[in-house]
């Protein structure tokens, strides 16, 4: 799976939760919390939305790869091709 | 009035949602002129059922995201609140927000939330992987008080009162409480219901013989009539601003009404079934507290579900204090908008209180032959009355036996 599909899951995911902002513009190597009006439950919103869609489970002990895209996309990737 | 030396309460801003009008103004025209906002709805697993739903802008004060991640009662309430606060004239930056407290009757809370959950976990193969971690600050008892705390930015003292469909009265009278213990220095409230988006409720009046259906939805709701079969179930929020009148008058607000007095007591009877006699102790008490007798009421708001002993109950009880001691209007709501639960008591009162400035009363909706165990003198249907008004009694009772009863008089 490319890098770049494994990004469009991830921004679609994201848009849905931060539903009030562009999330086109995202920088990738910024930590999402600086960018985006994002708390905690913001990001357990992500996490549920991997494991209902897509069956990927991220265990707590992750959850900082989940911090900007760049480490999403790193973390993600080869979860997504395991499930594939 | 005998305030017993405490401090005197006025409501100085309202904000409301109903099935067939979402502020003040809308809201009395709507009551005038005999608008229903009844309708058949879908109702999961019941089907076409009579139901009041509102229509306001759920993201006039609130973000999509926090609609989303909230519930129905939240967003009512904060739209409610913002519409209070706003009626006052007040600005939060003006404010110390600490001081502010918000008080929200409410008849039950949490089941929409977990009906929801269960419906979805059914829906993936009872995999409990998949329940909401939203689930616990959903269904909370505070939760339409802490959605208010958290979008207003409110600090002081915010929760619920748990009340059954007295519950509305109640949020007005936890505010004079904190108000004249000089805890807060402004209330936001009253009574929020999002009812009839669970189906539990639909079922269960069902089962007890008790939910109200026509096959003009319009009509479904009728208090007093010969013909009522029961309750039509709807949504809704009322919060007012309050404020000590001291407060108000210095700051030169516009003034509602002022709360006159009130009570509150236990029938101890039974878990549905109204007792007469306790609501006759609880107007009774409330006319003690503000100093009246019932010559001195103009208008009184009957809680009046459309059940079958609900209002026979309630009638006897207000036959006994006022007929043939008092040249009181008696009016009622639910025939216009259904039982809005925990917010019924709330905007019930709002549904009379511009009669201080436009002199007339209400008229309640379809009431066309009076059930002879509902008699009373000075009832109001059909159509609005011209009457001088300056107190209105405002009557709310809920389940398990818990009676309000709230006074307000024009200032």
């Amino acid at each position: 799976m490319e890098k770049t599909e494994v990004r469009q899951i991830v921004l679609d995911i994201i848009a849905d939760i931060a539903l009030d902002e562009d999330v086109t513009g995202i920088d990738d190597d910024k930590a999402l919390r600086d960018q985006l009006d994002l708390d905690s439950m913001d990001f357990l919103d992500i996490v549920m939305e991997l494991k209902k869609q897509h069956k990927i489970e991220v265990p707590q002990e992750d959850y900082p790869q989940l911090a900007s895209m760049s480490s999403c996309v790193e973390y993600l990737k080869p979860k997504f091709e395991a499930v594939q | 009035m005998n305030t017993n030396g405490l401090p005197r309460i006025v409501i100085t801003g309202v904000g409301l949602t109903a099935p067939n009008a979402n502020n003040l103004r809308d809201f009395r025209k709507a009551l005038l002129d005999g608008v229903s906002g009844l309708d058949h709805a879908e109702i999961r697993h019941m089907g076409k059922r009579v139901a009041g739903f509102c229509d306001f802008d759920e993201t006039k004060h609130q973000s999509k995201k926090m609609r989303k991640r909230g519930t129905r009662a939240g967003a009512i309430s904060v739209y409610c609140a913002h519409e209070a606060l706003a009626d006052a004239g007040l600005e939060l930056v003006n404010l110390d927000t600490s001081r502010i407290g918000v008080y929200i009757g409410i008849t039950e809370h949490g089941n929409v939330e977990t009906e929801n959950e269960i419906h979805e976990l059914y829906q993936n193969d009872l995999n409990i992987e998949y329940w909401s971690h939203h689930h616990n600050p959903r269904t909370v008892a505070n939760n339409a008080a802490g959605e208010i705390s958290l979008n207003l930015k409110v600090t002081g003292p915010c929760y619920t009162i748990g009340a059954a469909c007295a519950a509305g009265n109640m949020g007005l009278i936890e505010a004079v409480h904190m108000l004249r213990l000089g805890e807060i220095d402004q209330a936001l409230a009253g009574g929020v219901s999002e009812s009839p988006h669970t189906f539990g409720i639909f079922a269960a009046f069902a089962a007890q013989g008790a939910l109200g259906h026509h096959e003009d939805p319009k009509l479904a709701s009728r208090p007093l009539d010969k013909k009522r079969n029961g309750i039509a179930i709807s949504e809704g929020g009322c919060l007012y601003t309050l404020e000590r009148l001291d407060d108000a008058l210095e700051r030169g607000a516009k003034i509602y009404g002022e709360i006159a007095g009130f009570h509150i007591n236990s029938d101890s009877t039974d878990f549905v079934l109204p007792n007469s006699s306790r609501q006759v102790q609880c107007m009774q008490a409330a006319l003690k507290r503000a100093g009246l007798t019932p010559q001195d009421i103009d208008i009184v708001n009957l809680h009046a579900t459309g059940t079958g002993q609900g209002d026979i109950q309630e009638c006897k009880a207000v036959r006994e204090i006022f007929d043939g001691h008092s040249e009181a209007s008696i009016n009622f709501t639910k025939g216009h908008i259904g039982h809005c639960m925990g917010a019924a008591g709330a905007l019930e009162l709002a549904g009379n209180l511009l009669s201080f400035e436009d002199n007339m009363v209400h008229p309640g909706l379809n009431l066309d032959e009076i059930d002879p165990d509902c008699a009373l003198k000075n009832l109001v249907y059909g159509r609005p009355r011209d009457k001088k008004v300056k107190v209105i009694l405002n009557n709310s009772f809920g389940m398990l036996g818990i009676n309000s009863a709230l006074i307000v008089r024009a200032y």
